[in-house]
């Protein structure tokens, strides 16, 4: 048993590390599936000769830096502005909505509400005379706009998830109590104390924020500009292309992906060292800030920053309910805000594709999230106090998928394993995992170990103090954990294409392809679905213990 | 036939002794009160007389339990009753259900399991109760329940964690009196820490100072 976290954290490790290894051979001209066996640059040249290079790495800076960092800002405004009046618990449900809808079925809603012909401009059209969709490219906009906002709608969300759950493990109310006493206003203490608290509960959470930004592929393919693309997409078409020769030059720029995530985090780390060095030097001089705290301007851009999450949040919901609109209309005219008539052609004409597709997400899912569930409460009964390595099962979310899912793809052939669902869904498990561990760790942690000491005071060994007690007890967060796993299943885009070899479809790998197309009403319909199937998990993690727990007060917390 | 500690000592993850050579004899039906300042290692000791040191923590000398050495065994095969201040009653199991979850297996029979609770929930003064979720009852009650639902286990010996600490006054003495007549009832070493010289007062028996 002791030795199971190890063999897990093995598990996570190797395939990444396999997997960059891989593809940092083919970087560097070794392919022996292609007939190239000595070392070179020629990739590297190659790479760099490639049209709109540049203008990809500075669209997938500027978009990722500028989302994960606003998305920062606006999730510290919004917890900030609604401190008090949201716990962690309340705020799980509201946000949960958010963090069940994947990347892709979001990315197809926003597109539907910001597109020229989309809802906003449809409210619009009445004001500014308009007959037919005004000729701005509102979605797939050269500067990543749209991709920005797609992006923050579901990064928000989890950040302040995030930030309430650190806040939790801090004493907030007698440290603003006490920094209030000394005579600092509200906000210089959050900035001064409660801040600097919690960041290391944070740092992690946003390092994987910031990577995602930088080099997510299904949402920039959706939301983001076409030509050139955001370095993730760019990188996904040249492994894509007909030509095999441009496998080489693809992995040196899904490598180059790798090292610009990798130089993001260190800019991230190079700050956080900076603000820790200057800090001190600053709140050792005592300014207490504007008497009336916080200042003016401070409580400008807060109150602006609020309202901005607020919008996009707003946004998000208007987005979702779009998928389901689309997919259930038949014509729908332009300046129209509702359909003319509705019907269910598109889900009865694309009735075979959906219903294997969904098959297969769910298949997936459930293996998945149930599997890791298991190995979750196996690696938090084997280590139950928080091990140091315990930040490397974040690895997978910490290197940029396209950087090491070719590579892997190539090690999995290499050992024989075909392309099917099996090793979909053995890739899948390396980014489904670390969040079930992560969203149940916490709650294990915090069962009081007098209650499973007490349980072996009556004569209940380990086994019937896991199943009789610790389980029961854990429900929700058991249940939580699961739907999160659900969610991030179904979400996996490149995992899929990779190691499926594009032979695995799914409701994501489905609506990905489909959102380019014309059909609006058929892409609504596998986004619906897409989405529909996490926020049904999420349901039964509500509903399930608030039911078999109603006569417990101090289980059944959700709906009181 | 008593609870005997033979030369205990034991040391700290750093190597530091927290408690040395300490040896005593609690015979079955009196309680011993060891007090002694907070961080002494009061609470230590009861872990490692119940089997559950944490890690790192390390014992020497002799624990015999009518005489059986309890040296190596797990802590569910100590049969020691275990109580702390809070009640720590499952949270996920109904009244009946705690004390159920407690009563020795070697009652068998859905029905005699069932009558042998509601026995001890009329002793308790809590019949009628067995249905109830736990975090409805008040703090006398489930102080009750987490002693009956200890002695239903049949405990050779029972460890008292400050159990007193978080009862009002006038309910601590009722408290008081009711653990320690059924213990002595049952007639089985209680060794009880506290820092509350009124408790070992009205325990009555040996007090050992840990200094």
């Amino acid at each position: 048993m002791r030795a199971v976290p190890a063999l897990i954290l093995a598990a996570l490790v190797a395939p990444v590390a396999l997997g960059l290894w891989q593809t940092g051979r083919a970087a560097f001209g070794i392919m022996p599936a292609l007939g190239r066996e000595t070392p070179s640059l020629d990739p590297w040249r190659q790479l760099f000769a490639l049209p709109g290079l540049g203008g990809s790495i500075r669209l997938s800076l500027v978009s990722g830096l500028g989302a994960a960092i606003l998305s920062l800002l606006i999730a510290l405004a919004l917890v900030q502005a609604l401190q008090g009046r949201l716990s962690a618990a309340r705020a799980a449900r509201w946000l949960a909505p958010f963090l069940a809808v994947p990347h892709a079925a979001l990315a197809i809603g926003m597109a539907f509400l910001l597109a020229p012909s989309g809802w906003i401009a449809r409210a619009l059209a009445p004001l500014m005379d308009w007959t037919r969709p005004p000729g701005i490219a509102s979605v797939n906009d050269p500067w990543g706009m749209a991709l920005m906002l797609g992006l923050m709608v579901k990064e928000i969300p989890f950040l302040m998830l995030v930030i309430l759950a650190a806040l939790g493990q801090v004493p907030l109310a007698r440290i603003m109590a006490m920094g209030r006493a000394l005579g600092y206003g509200p906000g210089a203490v959050w900035l001064r104390l409660v801040l600097p608290a919690i960041w290391p509960m944070l740092r992690l959470p946003f390092w994987v924020v910031l990577v995602y930004s930088v080099s997510n592929v299904e949402m920039a393919i959706i939301l983001g500009p076409a030509n050139p693309p955001v370095l993730g997409v760019a990188v996904t078409r040249w492994f894509a292309s007909p030509d095999l020769a441009m496998i080489l030059p693809a992995s040196a720029g899904a490598i180059l992906q790798a090292g610009l995530a990798g130089a993001v985090i260190a800019a991230a780390w190079g700050a956080e060292r900076l603000a820790a060095r200057l800090g001190p030097v600053w709140l050792a001089r005592g300014r207490r800030g504007p008497a009336r705290a916080p200042g003016w301007l401070v409580g400008a851009l807060l109150r602006l920053a609020g309202a901005a999450g607020l919008v996009l949040m707003a946004a998000g919901l208007l987005a979702m309910a779009a998928l389901a609109i689309w997919s259930l209309a038949f014509r729908w005219s332009f300046p129209q805000i509702l359909p003319e008539t509705w019907s269910l052609n598109a889900w009865s004409m694309a009735a075979p594709g959906w219903r294997r597709a969904l098959t297969t997400s769910v298949l997936l899912a459930g293996a998945t999230a149930g599997l890791s569930l298991a190995l979750a409460v196996a690696w938090l009964q084997a280590a139950p106090a928080r091990m140091r390595a315990e930040w490397l099962i974040l690895l997978p979310l910490l290197v940029p998928q396209i950087g090491f899912l070719y590579g892997l793809n190539v090690v999995f052939l290499r050992a024989g394993l075909q392309a099917d669902l099996l090793t979909v869904g053995m890739g899948q498990m390396l980014f489904v995992f670390p969040y079930v561990l992560l969203s149940l760790s916490g709650p294990w942690r915090a069962v009081d170990p007098r209650l499973m000491r007490t349980a072996a005071a009556l004569g209940a060994g380990p086994w019937r103090r896991l199943v009789a007690v610790r389980l029961p007890v854990l429900l929700r967060p058991l249940l939580t954990a699961w739907a999160i796993g659900i969610a991030v299943s179904v979400a996996q885009y490149l995992p899929t294409l990779y190691l499926g070899a594009g032979r695995v479809a799914t409701l994501t790998t489905e609506a990905v392809t489909l959102a380019s197309g014309s059909d609006r009403r058929v892409s609504g319909v596998y986004a619906s679905l897409q989405a529909l199937v996490p926020l049904l998990a999420y349901a039964c993690a509500f509903v399930i213990p608030a039911w078999w727990h109603r006569d417990r007060r101090a289980l059944a917390g959700a709906f009181r | 036939m008593s609870l005997i500690l033979d030369d205990v000592t034991i040391a700290r993850p750093d190597g530091a002794a927290l408690i040395r050579g300490l040896t005593l004899n609690v015979s079955p039906g009196s309680v011993t009160t060891v007090m002694g300042p907070s961080g002494i290692g009061k609470s230590t000791l009861l872990d490692a007389i119940a089997g559950s040191l944490a890690p790192g923590f390390s014992l020497s000398g002799r624990i015999t339990l009518n005489g059986r050495d309890l040296t190596g065994l797990p802590p569910e095969r100590r049969r020691i009753g275990l109580m702390f201040q809070d009640s720590l009653l499952f949270p996920h199991l109904s009244l009946a259900g705690n004390l159920a979850f407690g009563l020795d297996p070697r009652i068998r029979g859905r029905s005699a399991r069932a009558q042998a609770v509601e026995h001890a929930l009329t002793e308790a003064g809590l019949a009628g109760l067995g249905p109830r979720d736990p975090a409805t009852l008040s703090g006398g009650q489930r102080a009750r329940a987490a002693l009956m639902r200890t002695l239903l286990a049949a405990p050779e010996a029972l460890l008292l964690d400050e159990p007193f600490g978080k009862l009002d006054m006038a309910l601590r003495d009722e408290i008081r009196r009711f653990v320690f007549d059924h213990a002595a009832a049952r007639g089985v070493p209680v060794l009880m820490v506290s820092h509350d010289p009124q408790d070992a007062a009205a325990a009555g028996g040996p007090v050992v100072a840990l200094a």
